[in-house]
């Protein structure tokens, strides 16, 4: 019973986290160009204020165009139930692994880029076109980084990696793990669209991917994507903070220790958030063809973290 | 590593923003409360060119610098006015912008403002009578806040952009 | 179970029959269904009956043909599944056919396409029922004839020639080399019966079984569509009407399959090591490339071809990765790749059959396959573009439908593999495990493009635009491949543990397989992972409830409003502003230039006063898959070259050709003449 409640809070606790997170890395980048910035809670007025706007929609859309929205808010809300945010193991560990985590994700990404051709703008089909690219160049890195840290930990379990990694800490510095976070940061910045695959805040529509397939949208619609975005940025950081620097996750589920859980939550989410807003103010965004040459390095990494877990089980 | 020094030895350079010349800020009409309260703390903003000779707009540009910084009053800009709350209108309206100019305005959902800048968008300017001008843009859509200035400095179209939302 | 496999074989001859003498061509279209439809139940029931009741079906018609043992029939396990997925899929594909056929009314005997359909369904049911060789070969050498025919049914359509001469020449070079295995295995036996073959091959030296199993991989494999063996099945497959190509690639393509298990894992036995491997390396290419050429077509059909040729990859690495796991003895995880490969088969029937009928309803709707000339056709044609989806989100591996889960469980099966000691195993199942999500992904980009192109925004040409919705029987028939993809997926479970008593006692896998999984959720053996296809299922339906009631009642705006699409202001949309297929794979073109080494035409007429101004400019880019243009193109110029010499011996001179009997019958006489000496 516990463990359901635990289940409902965390999933709350990522949907309300989630702008925050987006807020926090605009408020970096902004104090990193030298201006006040808007304050860390921006987003949620954003999200606020796009509820209450009316929604246009183009006249050459068909259902495909409303249902999106909610097919796409309702898989990353899925997977947050998946994900070990505050505690392990889960009562729905048994339901899902990582591979369904990343599953769902890409579920959301085909929905949305089916919605980006709906309209039959050109901006909407290069969006989409770009996305499936992208999205399917770093389907590899993930699923080989899976099975590094699945190969120490003797299952593709969430919640059995991150014991693991509880009960024999010197695994966190093995070269298996470390390369395994390379290259799922990399991963991180493509999926979530972020410099230098993407830049979320870019006005040119010939250089958007993520932002080019949701032009069309409006209102609440936009909200839900805005906000789906949101918690797929959160997802990937608990899972870069809670499966490679597992310390602070709660194992027993008592209220000493969900208070820990949620403090360290708030601190990797913090410094991974920190990490990409100097990544952002640092490095231009990468010329579209270049970007498969950036997935190959991840890719490459998570084949030397598999060998080296490999080697070193 | 020589971009992080700089950025830490310039510090903050967002200058707060002054109250300025009343009459080059001209609201048409109360702000309604439901745009007050939606807009307050968020908004976005779609720019159109309808024709200008680009003097606005390198004024717009300032706006996200760092010294008048639009950002920390809770405006940012978008690139689909599908996205925006309010329109910021530039130029003497052309006879080739007219139709789209249009097209933006019905393309935004509402509620929506628009905010006209510089001279031209109020009566044409220096443009006045030219072959090619349609008309200055409230006669293609309706606008809320017209700022004067040929062309305005970016503090006065902030200032425009604010009171349109029932801000200072 | 005797009575529903006698009903079985009268309901496709009742069919067949009753198509030849019909009176017209309408009568002809739905007594052969009918007909169909009657046997592929039956079929069904036979399979699922043997499941229940686990007691083997035994007809032997010794006396039918008194060559080499006979008629005998057989039903095992292995035979009963692959049986059910003929069934499965041969049921709504016939009532699909009741309908789309109306299209040839006129132009083509329909009495001679109905009566093929229920001999193909015939002899491709009766192929896992085979208990020896000839029920075996014959079958098979019927089922290829009688598809060949059916390919060969749209005459008008330039390609079909030529994809019937390519069709024919592979099957029957797969044939020949299929006949070499069962000849090199069948060389010990008493009676080529299969139970004496099995005896007979413990027997055979390590060199003739990889030989025997060599040949099977080359025959069965051009069968299922592997790499470098699959160059007929983009050529045929478009060729031939559409549920014709749903059979063919959902279920005629796992018979190859059905060969390969037969053969290798039950008549063999399983063997050393490298056989795993050169499947898995085998299934890994077919998989890449088949994904690759399906992203960069065009045609809707041709696109489906290819990702038939990545499925199979797909089913291949699963069975390759369950023969070396069964050489390295460790049995659970051979039993979970193997379950896992047949699951993927089973799926791939279900969702590609689905797939292909849906092209139909395109082709029936506009008449033409070509994605360009396509789109909007979600206003007209909403039950076809619904199925269509679904089929798509299947093949994508999207959860909660089948695809996802068959998916998961063949990562979950390569797992074992690459944490394994052995020499080389553990880079191969890592390369595996890279290329499977590699394809994955790319999988879902072309559904995206097929799908979204297809379907979605504005129709491209008139014939799109006046698409209008399938009849009856065509929306049932791809209705219930459409049940069939998410009942497929939730029933996951039962499934599994239905394949581990279908492996078992074949080649030493456990007579009794460990549940791979109980009540809602799969588990993999050692507890390695876990998942539950239903419980994610309803998960997924549950929270998109809730979203949508949170939105609508949470007192969020309501206001919807039409417009135009977004344009940046331009005064009118047309279908040119809009992505194209080309246009949408274009990333990956050239991500994957070096593969696919694109030729690039460019024609420029300058206008004959000035060269500063040009008239007309022509460019042409075309992608030779180069399989074909390094293997098979310069082995065709060969033979052809070989062919007009050997034309000299043809000279039409009477006088010539007697000379050739005079020398003829001289050399015979100096061999008896030898001989006898």
């Amino acid at each position: 019973m516990v463990g359901y409640a635990l289940e409902a809070t965390q999933a709350a606790l990522a949907l309300g986290l989630a702008p925050g997170v987006v807020g926090l890395i605009r408020w970096m980048k902004a104090r990193l160009q030298n201006r006040r910035g808007a304050p860390v809670w921006q987003p949620y007025w954003e999200l606020a204020k796009l509820f209450q706007k009316e929604v246009v929609v183009s006249n050459n859309a068909s259902w495909l165009f409303h249902a999106a929205p909610f097919v796409v808010f309702a898989s990353v809300v899925t997977a947050t139930f998946l994900v070990p945010v505050l505690a392990v193991p889960l009562p729905f560990d048994g339901i899902g692994d990582l591979l369904v985590v990343v599953y769902l994700l890409l579920l959301g990404t085909f929905f949305l880029s089916l919605a980006g051709l709906d309209p039959g703008s050109p901006f909407g089909g290069m969006g989409a076109s770009r996305e499936m690219t992208v999205a399917a160049l770093a389907e590899p890195t993930v699923a080989l980084a899976i099975f590094a840290l699945a190969l120490g930990a003797g299952s593709t379990n969430l919640g059995q990696i991150v014991a693991r990694t509880m009960t024999q800490p010197g695994s966190a510095l093995s070269p298996g793990h470390l390369l395994a976070f390379g290259a799922l940061f990399i991963v991180t910045l493509a999926e979530t669209g972020r410099l230098p695959v993407d830049n979320p805040a870019t006005h040119l529509e010939l250089t958007m991917i993520h932002e080019a397939m949701v032009l069309e949208y409006s209102g609440r619609y936009l909200a839900l994507i805005e906000w789906a975005a949101a918690i797929k940025l959160l997802i990937f950081f608990s899972l870069l903070g809670n499966l490679f620097i597992p310390w602070g996750v709660s194992m027993a589920l008592t209220p000493a220790t969900l208070a820990i859980a949620a403090v360290s939550l708030l601190v990797k989410v913090v410094v991974l958030a920190a990490a990409v807003a100097v990544l952002e103010t640092r490095i231009a965004k990468l010329r579209l063809f270049r970007v498969p040459e950036l997935l190959s390095v991840s890719f490459v990494l998570a084949l030397l973290a598999v060998t080296s877990s490999f080697l070193l089980r | 590593m020589r971009l992080f020094s700089k950025i830490l030895q310039v510090g903050l350079a967002t200058e707060p923003l002054l109250a300025g010349d009343e009459d080059v800020v001209r609201l048409l009409h109360d702000v309604d409360a439901r745009a007050r309260r939606l807009f307050g703390r968020a908004l976005a903003i779609r720019e159109v060119d309808a024709g200008s000779c680009n003097g606005c707009e390198l004024e717009i540009s300032g706006l996200t610098s760092p010294v008048y910084d639009s950002e920390r009053f809770g405006v940012h800009f978008v690139a689909s006015p599908r996205h925006a709350d309010m329109l910021l209108v530039t130029g003497p309206v052309t006879r080739n912008m007219a139709v789209p100019l249009l097209k933006t305005y019905e393309a935004t959902p509402a509620p929506k403002l628009v905010v006209a800048i510089g001279d031209c968008a109020r009566s044409c300017g220096v443009f006045k009578g030219s072959y090619a001008v349609a008309g200055s843009v409230d006669q293609i859509i309706p606008v809320d806040v017209f700022v004067d200035g040929c062309p305005p400095e970016p503090a006065d179209i902030l200032r425009g952009i604010l009171a349109a939302v029932g801000r200072r | 179970m005797t009575l529903l496999f006698l009903l079985m074989l009268a309901g496709y001859a009742f069919g067949a029959v009753a198509a030849v003498l019909s009176p017209t061509d309408g009568v002809a279209r739905r007594v052969s269904a009918l007909g169909a439809v009657v046997g592929g139940g039956a079929g069904l029931g036979v399979a699922l009956a043997f499941f229940a009741l686990q007691v083997p079906l035994v007809v032997e018609v010794p006396a039918l043909l008194s060559v080499a043992d006979g008629l005998a029939f057989r039903l095992d396990a292995l035979g009963a599944f692959f049986l059910a997925l003929v069934g499965l899929v041969a049921v709504p594909c016939s009532l699909y056919g009741a309908g789309y056929s109306e299209a040839y009314d006129g132009r083509y005997s329909l009495r001679f396409l109905g009566a093929m359909l229920n001999l193909f369904l015939l002899t491709m049911s009766l192929v896992p029922c085979a208990g020896n060789v000839l029920t075996f070969l014959l079958m098979w050498e019927g089922m290829s004839l009688t598809s060949y025919f059916l390919v060969m049914t749209d005459t008008d359509e330039p390609d079909t020639i030529q994809a019937g001469a390519w069709y024919l020449a592979m099957t029957h070079g797969g044939l020949a080399l299929v006949l070499a295995a069962f000849l090199l295995l069948a060389g010990g036996a008493a009676t080529t019966a299969f139970a004496d073959l099995r005896t007979a091959a413990a027997t055979l030296s390590p060199a003739t079984r990889n030989a025997v199993f060599l040949l099977a991989v080359l025959g069965f494999g051009s069968k299922a569509g592997l790499i470098p063996l699959h160059v007929w099945l983009p050529r045929a497959h478009p060729a031939a009407p559409s549920h014709v190509s749903a059979l063919m690639s959902g279920v005629m393509i796992k018979l190859g399959v059905y060969g390969l298990l037969r053969v290798g894992l039950d008549l063999l036995g399983g063997g050393p090591a490298w056989w795993g491997a050169l499947l898995i390396v085998l299934g890994a290419v077919s998989a890449v490339l088949g994904v690759l050429y399906a992203l960069m077509e065009n045609d809707l059909k041709r696109l489906l071809a290819y990702s038939s040729v990545e499925n199979i990859g797909l089913v291949f690495i699963g069975v390759g990765a369950g023969f070396l796991f069964l050489s390295l003895g460790a049995i659970p995880a051979a039993t979970l790749a193997l379950s896992a490969g047949l699951y993927h088969a089973l799926n791939h029937a279900a969702f590609k059959g689905l797939l292909f009928l849906g092209a139909g309803s395109v082709l029936h709707a506009t008449h033409t396959r070509d994605m360009n000339r396509l789109g909007g056709l979600i206003r007209g044609m909403p039950w076809s573009a619904l199925f269509f989806l679904i089929g798509s989100l299947a093949i994508a591996g999207l959860p909660p439908l089948n695809g996802f889960v068959s998916e998961w469980l063949l990562f979950q099966s390569l797992l074992p593999g690459i944490g394994s000691s052995a020499t080389l195993v553990a880079p191969l199942m890592t390369l595996a495990v890279g290329i499977l999500a590699l394809t994955g992904g790319l999988a879902a980009a072309g559904f995206v493009k097929a799908f979204g192109i297809t379907f979605l925004a504005i129709p491209r040409s008139s014939a799109a635009e006046h698409a209008h919705e399938s009849p009856r029987s065509m929306r049932v028939g791809m209705g219930i491949l459409a049940v069939a993809c998410l009942g497929l997926g939730l029933a996951a479970v039962p499934i599994m543990s239905a394949l581990g008593t279908v492996l078992a006692g074949h080649a030493g896998l456990p007579a009794a397989a460990p549940p791979l999984g109980g009540g809602l959720s799969l588990t993999t053996p050692g507890t390695f992972a876990r998942m539950s296809p239903t419980l994610v299922a309803l998960g997924l339906v549950v929270v998109t409830a809730g979203v949508w009631l949170g939105v609508r009642f949470s007192g969020a705006a309501r206001g919807l409003r039409v417009g135009d699409t977004w344009g940046c202001g331009r005064i009118a949309q047309t279908a040119r502003m809009e992505y194209t297929s080309t246009a949408f794979a274009e990333p990956l073109r050239r991500v994957f230039a070096e593969l696919y080494r694109p030729t690039k035409d460019l024609s420029i007429d300058f206008h004959p006063d000035s060269r500063y101004f040009v008239q007309s400019i022509e460019y042409r880019s075309e992608i030779v898959p180069w399989v074909e243009r390094y293997l098979y193109a310069p082995v065709i110029e060969r033979v052809e070259r070989w062919a007009v010499r050997a034309r000299a011996i043809q000279s039409g001179s009477a006088h010539a050709y007697l000379t050739y009997l005079v020398i003829a019958l001289l050399g015979l006489l100096t061999i008896l003449l030898v001989r006898g000496a």
